[in-house]
């Protein structure tokens, strides 16, 4: 009953085919592979830099990257996993540079912090986002991911919000495997900590406004 | 199973990455804690949550703005000579971030 639903993602053989025949030379390949990933890139730029325009920088210069090394590209793992390597890393740089003071290195080891420890133990209600209205939601959303370190939510988004592997992201993040889980857990532990605030039952008495 | 050690491996449960032993002496746990049945039920929900928010989607205007933008980049790259000192340098500032073939790098922090 615990597990949840892992994201389907295309076949891996005609993603391959397309990586051929770019190498080859053949733009419009390319063009299709732009097509199928521009939004899954995007949304990871988006994340990590929480910026609007640079999450569209990265997604040129990650793109642009991705064809002038498409020799570079063995095949051993997948495509998609080698670009958003190349999305996370443009992603961070953009970062370092926009706030070098607030920047926590993605092989630095954090601690468990004590907002990792689970405090809130109140039940949420039952449809939590239904509460709100979905521009509300979404600021919700935004806020509360924006407050963990870009180590953490890079994580998160990688393995949760884009469903790779835990050995894709290990390998698009060049961390360990039980680097990548430890800092998963404590992502969403935090998360779910920030969020209860906003979706736990309110107890009789309280307005619902 | 205590309540430390079923949080240790919540992230493996919800993933389903548990042998079997250990996934039922998590699910016993859950029948009595109440608490980790709280933060077991709520993380699945915050997962679920955000999986389904449209965060960032890119809007298709700007998808196709952004496509062409590419293209044109990578076509222009194209005319530049393959070997030789002036494409050397255009790509060089790509290099040094980008990682080896398909391998993690293998330089030290
Ligand atoms: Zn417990």
């Amino acid at each position: 009953m615990g597990a949840i639903q892992p994201i389907v993602t295309g076949p891996a053989s005609e993603e391959l085919a397309l990586v051929h025949a770019a190498k080859g030379g053949d733009d419009a390949a390319f063009e299709e592979l732009v097509r199928r990933y521009d939004r899954n890139v995007f949304r990871i730029a988006n994340h990590i830099t929480q910026n609007r325009e640079d999450a569209e920088d990265v997604v040129q210069e990650a793109f642009l990257k991705a064809y002038r090394n498409l020799d570079r590209f063995q095949g051993n793992s997948k495509f998609y996993t080698w670009l958003v390597r190349i999305a996370v890393n443009e992603a961070l740089m953009k970062l370092r540079k926009r706030k070098p003071e607030r920047f926590v290195s993605l092989d630095e080891d954090i601690q468990l912090g004590e907002e990792s420890v689970p405090r809130e133990v109140a039940d949420w209600s039952p449809n939590p986002e239904q509460q709100y209205g979905q521009a509300e939601l979404k600021e919700i959303l935004t806020k509360t991911i924006q407050g963990l370190p870009p180590g953490f939510r890079t994580v998160f988004v990688l393995r949760d919000v884009e469903g790779l592997s835990t050995e894709e992201t290990a390998d698009a993040l060049e961390l360990s495997i039980p680097a990548v889980k430890s800092r998963l857990l404590r992502a969403r532990l935090q998360l779910r900590e920030r969020l209860s605030r906003y979706f736990k039952k309110r107890t009789l008495g309280e307005a619902t406004s | 199973m205590k309540c430390k050690q079923f949080l240790q491996e919540l992230t493996n449960y919800l993933d389903g990455a548990l042998d079997a032993r250990t996934q039922s002496e998590l699910e016993e746990h859950l029948t009595w804690c109440h608490d980790c049945h709280v933060v077991h039920d709520t993380t699945k929900k915050t997962i679920e949550i955000y999986r389904d928010s449209k965060l960032y989607e890119l809007p298709v205007e700007l998808a196709s703005k952004l496509r062409a933008a590419i293209m044109d980049k990578c076509r222009g790259s194209k005319k530049s000579p393959c070997s030789g000192a002036a494409s050397a340098s255009v790509t060089s500032e790509a290099e040094d971030e980008l990682p080896e073939g398909d391998a993690p790098p293998q330089h030290s922090h």
